[in-house]
C-alpha cells in the first residue's frame, strides 16, 4: 500500500462514527485496501494523473473558526448545511427540516434506509474512492422526501477547504426521492485560496421511486491546490426524471463520475456540464448512463475549454441492455483549446444490445472558428477579446439553458472571471 | 477618402483581382455591379482585411492612411465598414454584448467618449426600430437563428451604431424581399449625407431602385471594365452582362 492508502486507513481508524455504520466502514476500508492503485493501464484512469496523490501526506481533519461569509454562493432560499474540511458546522448551518438529517443522528427509521441504500449505487468495489468514501463514512446527511411531497427550498450543500495543511475532507450524501417526490440540491465545493490543498472525497447517491424528479447541481468552484474525488450516482424509477449540471473550474485534479440507471421505464435523465480548466489543471469527468429498461431517455452535453497547459478527460458512457427498446440517448462532448500545449483526451464509448434505439453521440476537439473571429475584428473588436467573446458563448449556451436562474447569476460573473471578462458587459445582458 | 490603385489580390493560388482601380470621395455613393465570379466579394474581403485573400499588387489609401498595413480591427477604427453578405452566427454571445463591445472598441480608437450602457441601450433600441428588428434580437446570441432578412438588418444596425466614414455593402440586397429590400435601403438612404461614402455591391440593378448611387461600375474579371452613372445600371439590365464582354473585347 501507497503512503496516502495507509494513511487514510490510519485516520478512518481514528474516527468515532457511530456503531450501525461500523460494517460498511470495515466493508471500504477493506476494499480500499485491497484494490491497487490505479496505473496508466487502469482502464478508467488511463488519462488521468494519479502519482501525486499516491503520495499525498494527509493530517486529519480540523474544524477552524473560518470566515464562511465570504464565499460567493448562490442567491436564493435554501436549506444550507456547511461543511467545513469535511466536517458539518453547525453555526453555519440552517436549522434542517425532518427531511435532512445529519448521517451520524440518524434514527433508528433512517439508519435502516442509509444501511439500506448507501454504497448500493456507488459500488465501493468498482470505484476507488468510493471505497475511501466508505471507509471514513462518518460526515454527510441523508436528505429523505416521502412520496408526493417536496421540499420548499433547495438543498444547498457547500463544502469548504481551509487552512495550511492537507486534509482530508470526507463526505457522503445519500437522497432518497419517495414516488412523486422532488428535490432540487445544490452542493458546492469552495477553498479558501490556491494554497489549499486538501483531498476532497465526497460522493452523493440519489435514489429516484416512480415519478420523482431531480435538480442536481454540482459545483467545483476549487482553487487550484484541490484535489478532488466524486461521484453522482442515481437510479432513476419508472417516470423519474434527472435534471443535472456539473461545473467544474480546474484544479490539481478534480474527478467526478457520474453514474445514472434507469431501472423504470419512461424515466428521462438530462446531463449537463461545463468544464474550463487552465494553467496546470486536470478536470475529468467520467460518465455511465445505463439504460436497463425500455422507453428511457437520455441528454447529455458536455462542454470544456481548456487553456494553458491544463488538461481534461472526458469518458461519456451509454451501455443500452438488451431489454432497454425504444431507447433515446444522446451525447454530445466538445472542447475548445486555447493554447498549443492544452490538452483534451474525450472518448464516447457506446454499448448498444438492443437492437429498436436510436443514439447519438459526438465528440469534437477544435480551436476558436477563424470566420467567426474574424467577423468580430471588422467589427473593431481586437483579436483578443474576440477571442474570449467566442469561448464565452460556446459556454454560456449551457449556462442559460440552466433551469435555476439564481445558478445562472451566480455562475455567470465566475465564468467571466475565469475568462478575464468586464462584468459590465454582463449586467447589461440581465 | 478611398483611392484603390492597381489592385491584384488571391485566394489560394487564384488571381481574383487583377488591376482594379476605384477612387471614392466624401459623400459618394459607388455602385459596383457585375457577373457572379467577377471578383465582387473578394473587393469587400480584402477592403475589410481578410487573412485568406493575398494582395499580390497594387496599393489601397483610406483616410491617408496605407490600409493594406492594417489589421482587421484597425481598419474598423479608421471608419471602414463592411457589410457580410453572409453575417455569421455566433451562438451564446448575446447581440446587445457584441454591438457594445464593437462600439466601444471603435469609439475608443477614435478618440470618442465611452457610452454609458443606459446611453447605449437607448441607441440600440432605436436602431433596431429604424431597421424594423424586433427587440427581442438584441437579446438573442449574434445572428443566431435570424433569417436572412433579420441578419441583413442586424448588419445596418451594426453600420448605424458604428457610424463609419466608409460603408462596404457586399451583396446586400441578395435573397432579400422587397420588405426587407426598403428597410435596408432606408437605413442606408438616413446615413447619407456629405461626408459619409458607401460602396454597393450587387448583383441586380434593383437595390439600385432604392439606394440611388452617384456612380456606376463594372467588375469583369478583377477589373473596372466599365464606368457611368446610375443609367449604366439600367442598361446593364436591358442588355444583360454579356454585352459588356463583347465590348470589352
Amino acid at each position: 500500500m501507497g503512503v496516502l492508502q495507509t494513511r487514510v486507513l490510519e485516520l478512518a481508524e481514528q474516527q468515532s462514527a457511530p456503531d450501525w455504520l461500523s460494517g460498511l466502514r470495515e466493508q471500504g476500508a477493506e476494499r480500499f485496501a485491497a484494490t491497487p492503485w490505479p496505473t496508466r493501464r487502469t482502464e478508467h484512469w488511463k488519462y488521468t494523473p494519479l502519482a501525486g496523490l499516491a503520495k499525498k501526506v494527509l493530517t486529519p481533519s480540523e474544524t477552524s473558526s473560518v470566515d464562511f461569509q465570504s464565499v460567493a454562493s448562490v442567491q436564493s432560499p435554501a436549506y444550507r448545511l456547511v461543511f467545513v474540511n469535511g466536517v458539518f458546522a453547525e453555526s453555519l448551518s440552517d436549522s434542517l427540516p425532518a427531511e435532512i438529517t445529519l448521517l451520524a443522528s440518524a434514527n433508528a427509521e433512517q439508519s435502516a434506509l442509509i444501511q439500506q441504500h448507501l454504497g448500493r449505487l456507488a459500488d465501493s468495489r468498482e470505484h476507488l474512492f468510493a471505497a475511501l468514501s466508505e471507509s471514513t463514512l462518518e460526515q454527510g446527511a441523508l436528505i429523505y422526501v416521502q412520496a408526493g411531497q417536496q421540499l420548499d427550498k433547495p438543498i444547498y450543500l457547500l463544502n469548504y477547504s481551509t487552512g495550511d495543511a492537507a486534509q482530508l475532507s470526507s463526505t457522503r450524501h445519500l437522497v432518497v426521492l419517495g414516488e412523486g417526490a422532488e428535490a432540487e440540491i445544490i452542493e458546492q465545493f469552495n477553498t479558501d485560496s490556491d494554497q489549499q490543498n486538501n483531498l476532497v472525497a465526497s460522493y452523493t447517491e440519489i435514489v429516484m421511486a416512480a415519478n420523482a424528479k431531480c435538480k442536481h447541481y454540482r459545483l467545483n468552484l476549487e482553487g487550484e491546490g484541490i484535489t478532488h474525488v466524486g461521484g453522482v450516482f442515481v437510479e432513476l424509477g419508472r417516470d423519474a426524471q434527472f435534471n443535472g449540471f456539473a461545473f467544474a473550474k480546474g484544479a490539481e485534479l478534480i474527478r467526478n463520475d457520474y453514474v445514472l440507471t434507469h431501472r423504470g421505464s419512461g424515466a428521462h435523465v438530462d446531463l449537463n456540464g461545463v468544464y474550463l480548466p487552465r494553467g496546470k489543471q486536470v478536470v475529468d469527468y467520467h460518465t455511465n448512463i445505463q439504460h436497463c429498461v425500455p422507453h428511457c431517455t437520455s441528454s447529455e452535453v458536455f462542454r470544456g475549454i481548456i487553456g494553458d497547459r491544463a488538461k481534461a478527460v472526458f469518458n461519456g458512457r451509454i451501455h443500452i441492455h438488451q431489454d432497454a427498446q425504444k431507447t433515446l440517448a444522446e451525447l454530445s462532448n466538445k472542447n475548445l483549446l486555447t493554447s498549443n500545449k492544452a490538452e483534451v483526451d474525450t472518448k464516447p464509448e457506446l454499448e448498444i444490445y438492443a437492437d429498436d434505439v436510436r443514439c447519438a453521440h459526438g465528440a469534437t476537439v477544435a480551436q476558436l472558428d477563424d470566420e467567426s473571429l474574424y467577423y468580430l475584428q471588422t467589427r473593431g473588436i481586437d483579436k483578443d477579446q474576440a477571442q474570449i467573446m467566442i469561448s464565452f458563448g460556446f459556454i454560456n449556451e449551457l449556462i442559460q439553458g440552466i433551469e435555476n436562474s439564481a445558478v445562472v447569476d451566480f455562475l455567470l460573473p465566475i465564468i467571466a472571471q475565469q475568462f478575464g471578462r468586464s462584468e459590465s458587459l454582463l449586467q447589461m445582458e440581465a | 477618402m478611398l483611392t484603390i490603385d492597381k489592385l491584384c489580390a488571391r485566394v489560394e493560388e487564384k488571381e481574383i483581382l487583377k488591376g482594379l482601380n476605384l477612387t471614392v470621395k466624401p459623400g459618394e455613393v459607388h455602385a459596383i455591379m457585375g457577373p457572379n465570379g467577377a471578383g465582387k466579394s473578394t473587393l469587400g474581403s480584402v477592403l475589410a482585411g481578410r487573412e485568406a485573400f493575398e494582395v499580390t499588387g497594387g496599393s489601397v489609401t483610406f483616410n491617408q492612411q496605407n490600409l493594406l498595413e492594417l489589421d482587421v480591427e484597425a481598419r474598423a477604427h479608421l471608419g471602414l465598414f463592411l457589410a457580410f453578405q453572409y453575417p455569421v452566427e455566433i451562438p451564446g454571445v448575446s447581440n446587445m454584448e457584441f454591438l457594445k463591445a464593437s462600439v466601444d472598441a471603435v469609439r475608443k480608437a477614435q478618440d470618442k467618449s465611452e457610452l454609458s450602457s443606459v446611453e447605449f441601450m437607448k441607441m440600440a433600441r432605436e436602431a433596431s426600430k429604424q431597421v424594423k428588428l424586433d427587440q427581442a434580437f438584441l437579446k438573442r446570441g449574434v445572428n443566431e437563428g435570424f433569417s436572412g432578412g433579420e441578419k441583413k438588418r442586424n448588419e445596418i444596425l451594426q453600420m448605424m451604431l458604428l457610424e463609419p466614414s466608409l460603408c462596404i455593402l457586399d451583396e446586400t440586397d441578395s435573397g432579400l424581399d422587397i420588405d426587407a429590400l426598403q428597410t435596408v435601403a432606408d437605413g442606408v438612404n438616413a446615413m447619407r449625407d456629405t461626408e459619409r461614402s458607401f460602396i454597393v455591391v450587387t448583383h441586380y440593378q434593383r437595390l439600385l431602385d432604392y439606394i440611388v448611387p452617384d456612380y456606376v461600375h463594372v467588375l469583369a474579371d478583377g477589373k473596372i471594365v466599365k464606368s457611368g452613372d446610375k443609367s449604366l445600371a439600367k442598361e446593364l439590365e436591358a442588355k444583360g452582362y454579356g454585352w459588356l464582354e463583347g465590348e470589352v473585347a
